[in-house]
């Protein structure tokens, strides 16, 4: 059970919240406090539009513990519209083949359960593919 | 600056070790390099391991592996950089040595992967960004396949055009007593060898296992007049670091920080680094070591794959951790080794001619930490 560890990043991982930075505009994405690009304190709340398109993909047939029952799962790295990259499963892929350059959008899913079968669920961001209606 | 050099190595065979612990492990390495330089004993000892303390259960390993060596009562803690905690240390090393703040130093890269039957990927992972990649279900595997994927989708290259790496490393392991796995490939199996991590093949992945290799720096001025072994100068010892979560590079196929920590080692060697006899590139996995060759300059970002037919300088010359085996925070320090093999002419078969200018670069994760010597005879 690690709730702390999940809770404190909810914002991020259920609404794709990140940050702006107030000196050089750059979206940011996981929020970090620290601008990455000028390095100045970067604390204003960002709300991302979650579309995106892949940048690279692969497809785990050998997953790590906790990631068992998902298997196969395709993780890709995800660049947002708004710069920042971000890496996540991709979902509802039905028999539609993954490609780099695919426009996704980010819905929210279950991830995996920490702990037995008495351990919380643990949601978060995945992408699939855009135009597949409401979440 | 004082020279530093390197007084003696010692290595175990790397392989599944079910009868060796990590204390029985180091104590070889550091017994076998304390005879190789005549028995020179170290005052301090930097440890390079990453796993010990999750596949293990075992941390504070300065104070367990000196007292388990003869090395009791002095100077010692672990260094830890993920898969590059092994050369981290070295530089560790370098730095008490060349400092005078310490004589005789030594640097340990030990690794026991076997210990636990399952669940090391996930262990593995923790080199990763755990709240970003890890949580998301990707290893270390998954993120050399994202880059490869990426590799051959912006350049145009086939699969195929990575497998001379495998092969290289598989022919050359053949004359390493030290080695995992001593049998050339055949071209053919790894047309046909089936993705494991899509795009990655097993034949691009080296093989965790168990392994432990030592170092003995000191000072030229505090050899015997006639010392045990041909000393091997240390000329350049560099830690760089990038992002750690690949999604936050701005160009993912750029390792950023295998190149400033080539550019930094050679500067302070005062060569450039096409003047190196061989090279030790980091090959955990192919991608790897064709990203870490551009990065060092050897090929035009893209085209590194392309150097099997242009030709270049000789590569992983004792197998590297594809066919050599991979020890994880080990693998650096058996590159240094294998270096310092060379260097002296002790290679054997695998001697390369007339070597006497080498580099090594180890990477923790995609080059998030990058670790690189110089060495000279």
């Amino acid at each position: 059970m690690e709730i702390p560890r999940h809770w404190r990043l909810k914002k991020q991982r259920y609404a794709l919240v990140g940050e702006i930075c107030p000196h050089c505009e750059a979206k940011i994405f996981p929020p970090r406090d620290v601008c990455p690009h000028c390095s100045g304190e970067a604390k204003t709340p960002y709300q991302f539009s979650g579309q995106g398109e892949v940048y690279s993909y692969t497809v785990m047939n050998d997953a790590p513990a906790g990631f068992e029952e998902n298997v196969p799962y395709t993780v890709a790295v995800v660049k947002l519209a708004e710069g920042p990259m971000v890496t996540a499963q991709l979902t509802d892929l039905g028999e539609e083949p993954v490609k780099i350059g695919m426009p996704v959008e980010m819905v929210t899913r279950r991830i995996r359960s920490d702990g037995n079968d008495r351990g919380m669920i643990v949601y978060g961001y995945k992408f699939r593919p855009l135009g597949l209606g409401p979440h | 600056m004082t020279e530093v050099v390197i007084a003696g190595i010692g290595m175990t065979p790397v392989g599944e070790h079910w009868d060796l612990s990590l204390r029985t492990l180091a104590a070889r390495a550091i017994l076998s390099a304390e005879k190789d330089a005549g028995g020179l004993k170290p005052q301090a000892l930097y440890i390079g391991n990453f796993l010990g303390s999750m596949v293990s259960h075992q941390a504070n390993l300065g104070a367990l592996i000196t007292d388990n060596s003869g090395l009791g009562g002095i100077e010692s803690f672990t260094i830890e950089a993920a898969e590059a905690s092994g050369a981290a240390a070295l530089h560790m090393a370098y730095l008490a040595v060349s400092s005078g703040f310490v004589d005789t130093a030594m640097a340990l890269g030990v690794e026991k992967v076997t210990d636990m039957t399952d669940g090391v990927e996930k262990i593995l992972a923790t080199g990763l960004d755990f709240d970003y990649e890890g949580f998301e279900g990707v290893t270390p595997a998954a993120q050399a396949a994202l880059l490869m994927q990426r590799y051959i989708y912006q350049y145009g290259v086939g699969h195929a055009a990575f497998n001379w790496l495998p092969l290289l490393a598989h022919t050359n392991a053949v004359h390493n007593p030290n080695a995992m796995y001593r049998k050339a490939l055949k071209p053919e199996v790894l047309q046909s060898a089936p993705p494991v991590v899509d795009p990655l093949t097993l034949y691009d992945i080296a093989p965790y296992a168990d392994g432990a290799a030592a170092v003995i720096l000191t000072r030229s001025g505090l050899l015997p007049k006639k010392p045990a072994q041909k000393p091997v100068r240390l000329l350049g010892s560099s830690v760089i670091t990038d992002a750690l979560a690949l999604y936050d590079r701005p160009d993912p196929l750029r390792f950023d920080a295998a190149r400033h920590s080539v550019e930094q080692a050679c500067r302070q060697a005062g060569i450039l680094p096409g003047d190196v006899d061989l090279y030790e590139v980091d090959d955990f996995t192919s991608i790897y070591a064709v990203l870490a060759l551009e990065a060092a300059g050897f090929a035009l970002p893209g085209e590194g794959t392309q150097l099997s037919e242009r030709g270049h300088v000789p590569l992983l010359t004792m197998g590297g951790s594809k066919a050599r085996g991979c020890p994880v925070g080990a693998s650096g320090l058996y590159q240094v080794c294998e270096a310092v093999t060379q260097l002296r002419g002790q290679a054997g078969a695998l001697q390369v001619p007339g070597a006497r200018l080498a580099m090594t670069q180890s990477l923790g994760g995609p080059a998030s930490t990058a670790v690189t010597h110089i060495l000279k005879v």
